[in-house]
């Protein structure tokens, strides 16, 4: 049934008793023509484009938990084009005009909010890298604007500016269309529109070993529901792409760690935009509800327990309340941790493997959400024709291989 | 004074100590001990907040920190704190409190149409419209929704208070101070352990304090506390009590978040104290003590203020003294409500009926009850209520029946029953299992050192509470290695207790269309949940989401059980087999005051400053960040700005002189018979027939064959190299020195000491350098001929040691002075007084900058950016050709690294020499480039020149080196700039001036 | 925070060390004559288990000793830690009580 104010108001009438379930839930079949493995924003986005866009329609999407259970089911949100490199410009750009019209494509509010997205710099060197993003950016048609300082509070008004401050502020990177949505819109959205395709979302599904032929294509996915046959597998899994990999025999570059973030008590509009530091490791925003929405980095060593320290909880919230002061006597209502899969570059990798039908969509770190329609989207492709699609083609992995690697750490990290 | 409503018995309250607070605006009169809640309802006062979505009117349902309703924001000004629990907020004489999310008042509040709207305010509404047109969202829809969300509003000010943590160790930590809790503590602490233990109350003894029957070794129950406390508070060193501290967080190994507040209870706190404190506690035994909430009734309008849990009313009773009603009714499926009903009784309401969703009820309180003359209706629910802004009737129903009877009161109780309270179990990562008989989850295997104890594990009875607190105390203090003795008590004058009931109350009305609230304080009806498992939530995770129930600040306590019983009956699923969503900390809601405690202003982050910062300042320096330290970036004279300053200080530099202080950069000894060999493995650089005295440009690569770091190093002695890196790369290139000696080339002789903070370091660069230090050296021949461009010498300068360095990153003739970091502001004011005779200057890191980049010298993460080779930034030169070995040698030979189209450091001249790049401009091949053409490089560095008079500018180019002589173009809104591309030095190409 | 062994100095606090990857990782002896792929292996490529992790950890505040550290990352339980240079341990005197 379609989403529409004038359906939510039909439905009222009958006390909502017809609304259909939004996704189905079939039973497996023997085979189907590609399998994802992982029901998160990626995996049934991929899966829808390769519905809408590539036609195949006989496709099923594996999870072993619940569908949007990973960073869709918790999540900062945060959605923006700024990067440096040119290949990484045109892959999550391409995601932010696919997130302009995604509620519209999936009949789902994703509440997409371009309420802008601004960097703080706070020494001469962030200054240095953040001009060098600005320019970067306007060359490839990305809106980013350098501001001073009263700017940027004017843009954001509890914003601390004190020149006393540790690490006063001296400017900002504003780009006005990066913003937020809802994270599990994005999930539900996709899996509703894929499953009205014909898609197969099989919950509860976990995949035990990937079947290979003599000459070492796939055939196949053992799961806990039975062996399914296919000839293409897209390996969707984020923290737990290693572990898939593995049962193909592939090793990757990638290291899964935790991250954690946190929200306040819902207060009224405080916060009208999102605000990051890397140089004092925290970011914010305010959601719909009135939290405030507040992360950082990864805890420091691998792990698949999806908890962290305390003590990155505290220095972000230390962070938070320098940058925030009016902040300090809000409250932390609920932390929450995932794991993150981790590449040496800190970018993404879309591409096939060296097991022919295998393809893989991984590496995305703490960055993953805001690509999630544009990754789908040219992860579909890459399966559906077996080769990348122009946007992801660099994101492969024989560039650390070759040494070509896009290093979107590199550049922010190094102080002279 | 509504003294009408206060019980003739005190409670805990002090009557000789009244106090007068305000609520709304309006003045209130309560006692010292009271709640906020307590005086309210004392005063009659039950409306208190409104609901998020429909803007219900609400108050009070329970008595404590579970309490979903009466969100209210106390303070005033800077000190505004918004969404305070009303049974939590303790009164003092003065409080200013006033309700939230109601406009233009909590009676008459605009909100409330929202509750007319609610058919449309479905669960997941919001998903399935506000989409058009597109833009709207954005425009329109979303302002709308964020103004109406939120619930209190954030201070305006700056937080005045202060916050404090502490790092604690004990051998038992106790969480929380009930029967089993206090129990656990006696037991821990008679055996010598160490004991901490917190309640989150501001007083110890949880339910003991409202049991007016029970006896305990024949001591009353608020004897048998006082006892208790006095015992454990005389071991003052040994045990350290902590009431309105909560735990909130059950982190790995044993280590356990504490909150404490400490001043919010007070009217005029000492200044000295911090509002909160975090407490990092770790702990080698923990107990678990935090006992049970109570489960409300879900039936329709069961959200009207006067309706609350049963448990919450006797407290209010006997605890604080209140008659929260005049005429009740109950409603129930578990014993513990007659109790609460009989001390109503006593208190002095009047009790009109209890009903019970139970076929029978023949324990010994509903005979008590009973024989005490009041009316029990078993098999029998409530299934709705009257009245707006106070309940008016209470409306119930024979199950299975559809008529319906109207039972006028002002005050409903309802108990469901009651869940263990089993948060930090789960946080600690334990198991739970489900207790088929009981519909509770209870902790089943541990995987950290802690036990539970009490109502938390699933225990009933307090008899039970005493014995698993003393049993759990004593077993944790005997595995630390204390010997704990067996305790024990007789409780007596408390009957047993039974029953519970889960899920929506059976009622005649349509589902479809009744509010019978499972979450209060997110507006989550039971026909939500069934909408949402209609809908394809099948996960509790999803039904979660969906709804939102379970996600405000009382985060599910009293909603969970109820919702999950609601999926799993919708779902047709046990309700284990649905599951508990996962627990997560803060168990309530923290400040993040707390959170962030010492660390703020001058303590955010350490400040490292060099031994002449305190001259520099008097000086009026300006100074910049470069990771911790604070580095004088220019030296401005009266009426300059940094432009001006800068370009005098670099004329001066290069006419006469100036000094400049480097003691930031790094510094690392390199000692041992192996030491070359070590600095060949970790330097591109060959170092093996560096002579003693000499010194040498180091570029140093990751093990991917980027370039990580440089620096100057001077070879001591045959087996002693003298280190530099840059400021901010000093500890990563110590760590991986470090990393390789111990684990790739352990077999090496050599070690490696920081000496960073060692030496204070005074560059002296210009023509006149010489001439300036050598009044104040001794021992040291500073002739070109003896001590040549690029060699040390040891010797003295102002009587204190000194290893001097011939170096120049200005490409004049230059020295830089090492002297022991204590001599270093005196050596610089002796350096500086000779200076001042020939007019040198002193100048900063942005001068240092302009300098060195007129020489084409690189700065390590402005040229480079993790991702160049030694090539790209044409310091191929510094590779030892022989060498079999070095980090980052194999990388540089992979396809990528040796392309040909690699962008190369060269050096820009804009066409145009007064126009002055940006840094981080992109360069590109033609003029008037549409958008989206690949930029060939960017500008890294770029300044206005005193030497050359005009622009220029440093930047990496793909292929650079072949295109020198090319003009490109820089892309910028204003317009193109043409640049020349040159060779990266612009001044002194043949190095004569750096050999005088 | 976890609370972690150093085999030098004993139980210390995490905030005292820094993670420095995995274990036995080792720099091939001669790496000019590794081919591409082997030397990204090296570089880049990880087993990243989720399960018994061998790592190193640098007690950085304390002693400045790498050391290699046997912990399970599901359950993040440290199961022993010994020092650089000294053999890999065999997990399997892990595998039946780990978590």
């Amino acid at each position: 049934m379609r989403f529409s104010f004038l359906n939510l108001a039909k439905q009222a009438l009958s006390a909502h008793r017809n609304w259909p379930e939004q996704w189905r839930f079939p039973e497996t079949k023997a085979s189907y023509d590609a399998i994802i493995v992982g029901a998160g924003g990626h995996g049934l986005g991929t899966a829808y484009y390769l519905a809408k866009e590539h036609g195949m329609r006989n496709i099923a999407v594996l999870e072993k938990g619940w569908l949007g259970g990973g960073n869709t089911g918790r999540n900062t949100t945060i959605i923006r084009s700024n990067y440096l490199w040119e290949e990484s410009q045109g892959l999550y750009e391409h995601s932010v005009k696919l997130w302009e019209t995604l509620s519209e494509e999936l009949n789902y509010n994703v509440m997409y909010s371009p309420r802008g997205v601004m960097m703080l710099a706070h020494t001469v060197h962030d200054i240095q890298v953040f001009k060098r993003h600005v320019h970067a950016n306007r060359l490839q048609g990305i809106d980013n604007e350098w501001l001073t300082t009263e700017q940027a509070k004017e843009f954001c008004p509890i914003l601390n500016i004190e020149k006393n401050m540790r690490y006063p502020i001296l400017g900002a990177a504003l780009q006005r269309r990066g913003g937020t949505a809802r994270h599990d819109a994005v999930a539900w959205g996709y899996a509703r529109a894929a499953s009205a395709m014909g898609v197969d979302i099989i919950q509860n599904c976990e995949v035990k070993g990937i079947r290979r032929d003599a000459n070492g294509a796939v055939t196949g996915v053992e799961t806990t529901k039975g062996f399914i046959g296919t000839k293409k597998i897209g390996v969707v899994a984020a923290g737990h792409t290693s572990v898939i990999m593995q049962m193909a025999h592939v090793r990757m570059p990638l290291e899964s760690y935790p991250l954690q973030a946190l929200v306040s008590e819902p207060i009224k509009p405080i916060m009208p935009c999102v605000v990051m530091s890397n140089t004092i490791h925290a970011y914010m925003s305010q959601s719909d509800k009135g939290e405030l929405v507040i992360g950082a980095g990864t805890d420091a060593y691998t792990s698949y327990s999806q908890t962290g320290g305390l003590h990155i909880t505290t220095h972000t919230l230390d962070a938070i309340c320098e940058l925030f002061p009016v902040a300090r006597r809000m409250r932390m209502l609920r932390n929450w941790g995932g794991i993150v899969d981790v590449t040496p570059d800190r970018s993404p990798i879309l591409a096939k493997t060296p097991v022919k039908g295998l393809y893989v969509n991984c590496g995305w770190g703490t960055g993953g959400f805001k690509a999630t329609p544009g990754s789908a989207h040219v992860f579909a492709h890459t399966i559906a024709r077996d080769e990348p699609h122009p946007i992801n083609a660099g994101f492969t992995i024989e560039r650390f291989k070759t040494g070509r690697l896009i290093d979107e750490a590199a550049a922010a990290a190094v102080a002279h | 004074m509504s003294l009408h409503l206060r019980t003739t018995q005190s409670g805990r309250i002090n009557r000789s100590k009244p106090l007068t607070f305000t609520f709304d605006g309006k003045s209130y009169k309560g006692f010292h001990g009271d709640t906020l809640a307590s005086a309210l309802l004392a005063n009659g006062v039950h409306l208190m907040g409104r609901s998020f979505k429909y803007h219900r009117p609400r108050g009070v349902v329970t008595a404590g920190s579970d309490e979903p309703n009466a969100l209210v924001s106390v303070g005033v000004g800077a000190r505004h704190t918004p969404n305070l629990r009303a049974t939590q907020v303790e009164l003092y004489d003065g409080l200013v409190a006033k309700s939230q999310n109601a406009w233009p008042s909590l009676s008459f509040d605009i909100g409330s149409i929202n509750n007319v709207l609610s058919p449309l305010f479905v669960a997941g509404f919001y998903y399935k419209t506000f989409m058009w047109p597109n833009i709207a969202w954005k425009k329109l829809y979303e302002p709308i929704i964020r103004r109406a969300a939120g619930l209190g509003t954030a201070p305006t000010s700056p937080d005045p208070d202060h916050y404090s943590t502490r790092y604690a160790h004990c051998d038992v930590l106790v969480i929380g101070a009930g029967a089993a809790g206090l129990s656990a503590a006696l037991a821990a602490a008679e055996s010598g352990a160490r004991v901490i233990l917190c309640d989150e109350q501001a007083e110890l003894g949880g339910s003991l304090l409202s049991d007016l029957h029970a006896t305990i070794d024949g001591k009353s129950a608020s004897e048998w506390v006082a006892h208790a406390v006095q015992t454990l508070s005389a071991k003052s060193g040994m045990v350290t009590l902590l009431p309105r501290t909560q735990a909130f967080g059950y982190f790995a190994q044993n280590f356990v978040g504490l909150v404490e507040r400490v001043t919010d209870h007070l009217a005029s706190p000492d200044k000295k104290l911090p509002r909160d404190r975090l407490w990092q506690v770790r702990a080698k035994e923990v107990v678990i003590a935090t006992g049970a909430h109570e489960c409300p009734l879900v039936f329709p309008d069961n959200d009207r203020p006067g309706i609350m849990l049963a448990d919450a009313a006797r407290i209010f009773a006997n605890r604080y003294g209140v008659r929260p009603g005049g005429r009740a009714v109950v409603a129930t499926a578990h014993d513990s409500a007659y109790q609460a009903t009989l001390d109503l009784k006593a208190a002095g309401v009047s009790i009109e009926r209890i009903v019970d969703l139970r076929h029978e009820a023949n324990g010994a309180l509903p005979n008590a009850a009973r024989a005490a003359g009041i009316r029990v209706d078993v098999a029998t629910a409530i299934t709705g209520s009257t009245g707006s802004l106070r309940v008016k009737s209470a409306r119930v129903s024979k199950i299975n029946t559809d008529g319906e009877e109207d039972i006028p009161c002002d005050l409903i109780l309802m108990c469901g029953g009651w869940t263990p309270s089993v948060h930090l179990f789960s946080q600690s990562r334990g198991k739970l299992k489900f207790d088929a008989e009981r519909n509770v989850f209870i902790p089943d295997i541990s995987v950290q050192a802690e036990r539970s104890a009490g109502a938390c594990k699933g225990s009933e009875t307090l008899s039970d509470a005493f014995a698993d607190g003393f049993s759990a105390g004593s077993d944790a203090a005997t595995k630390v290695g204390f010997k704990a003795s067996l305790h024990s008590v007789t409780v007596s004058g408390v009957h047993e207790a039974k029953g519970g009931f889960l899920g929506a109350v059976p009622h005649p009305h349509d589902a479809g269309r009744v509010k019978a609230f499972v979450d209060f304080q997110n507006d989550v009806t039971a026909k939500d949940i069934k909408l949402a498992t209609r809908e394809g939530m099948r996960s509790i995770e999803h039904v979660k989401r969906y709804t939102t129930t379970g996600m405000a600040t009382d985060q599910g306590k009293l909603s969970n059980m109820n919702a999950l019983a609601i999926a799993s009956q919708a779902l047709d699923k046990s309700i284990p087999e649905l599951g508990l969503t996962t627990f997560r900390q803060p168990y309530t809601p923290i400040s993040f005051g707390a959170m962030a405690n010492h660390s703020r202003g001058d303590l955010f982050d350490p400040v490292r400053r060099t031994p002449t910062h305190a001259w520099a300042e008097k000086y009026g320096a300006a100074f910049e960040d470069v990771g911790l330290w604070k580095r004088a970036w220019y030296f401005p004279k009266a009426g300059e700005d940094m432009h001006k300053s800068v370009l005098r200080e670099c004329k001066t530099v290069r006419e006469t002189a100036g000094i400049f202080d480097a003691s930031t950069l790094g510094k690392i000894e390199v000692v041992g018979l192996d030491a070359a060999e070590f600095m060949n493995l970790l330097y591109t650089n060959p170092w093996s027939k560096l002579e003693v005295g000499r010194l040498r440009y180091g570029v140093m690569l990751n093990e991917a064959g980027f370039v990580m770091d440089d620096g100057v190093v001077g070879r001591i002695a045959e087996d002693r190299f003298h280190v530099t890196t840059t400021t901010g790369g000093a500890p990563r290139v110590m760590n991986h020195m470090e990393d390789y000696l111990q684990t790739e080339f352990p077999h090496l002789k050599v070690h490696l000491t920081s000496t960073t903070e060692q030496w204070a370091v005074v560059a002296v660069q210009g023509p006149k350098a010489r001439d300036i230090i050598k009044p104040l050296v001794k021992g040291i021949d500073l002739s070109n001929e003896s001590m040549p461009h690029m060699s040390v010498k040891l010797g003295k300068i102002c009587g204190v040691p000194t290893r001097l360095f011939r170096m120049s990153f200005t490409g004049e003739l230059g020295f830089e002075v090492n002297v022991p970091a204590d001599y270093g502001q005196a050596v610089w004011e002796a350096i500086w007084a000779e200076a001042q005779k020939h007019n040198a200057c002193a100048y900063g890191t942005e001068t240092m900058h302009v300098l060195r980049a007129e020489k084409g010298f690189i700065i390590v993460g402005q040229e480079t950016d993790g991702t160049m080779t030694p090539d790209d930034v044409g310091l191929a030169w510094t590779i030892g050709k022989i060498k079999p070995d070095f980090v980052g040698k194999r990388s540089l030979t992979r396809p990528d690294l040796v392309k040909s189209d690699r962008k190369q450091l060269v050096g820009l001249l804009p066409l145009d020499p007064k126009t002055l790049l940006e840094e981080g401009v992109q360069i590109v091949g033609k003029a008037n480039v549409p958008t989206g053409t690949p930029a060939l490089g960017h500008v890294t560095s770029s300044y206005e020149s005193a030497v050359l008079g005009r622009t220029f500018a440093l930047a990496v180019v793909a292929a650079g080196r072949s295109r020198i002589g090319e003009t490109l173009y820089v892309p910028m809104p204003g317009g193109d700039i043409a640049v020349k591309v040159t060779d990266p030095v612009f001044y002194d190409k043949e190095g004569a001036r750096l050999n005088g | 925070m976890l609370l972690i062994p150093c085999p030098y100095c004993g139980e210390r606090p995490e905030l005292e060390f820094r993670y420095a990857g995995e274990a036995h990782v080792a720099r091939p002896a001669d790496p000019m004559k590794t081919t591409d792929e082997e030397w990204a292996e090296y570089l880049y490529f990880r087993s990243n288990p989720k399960g018994i992790h061998i790592e190193r950890w640098r007690h950085i505040s304390g002693c400045a000793r790498f050391f290699n550290c046997v912990r399970d990352t599901v359950s993040d339980k440290i199961l022993k830690t010994y020092k650089a240079g000294e053999p890999r341990v065999d997990l399997k005197q892990f595998e039946k009580g780990a978590n």
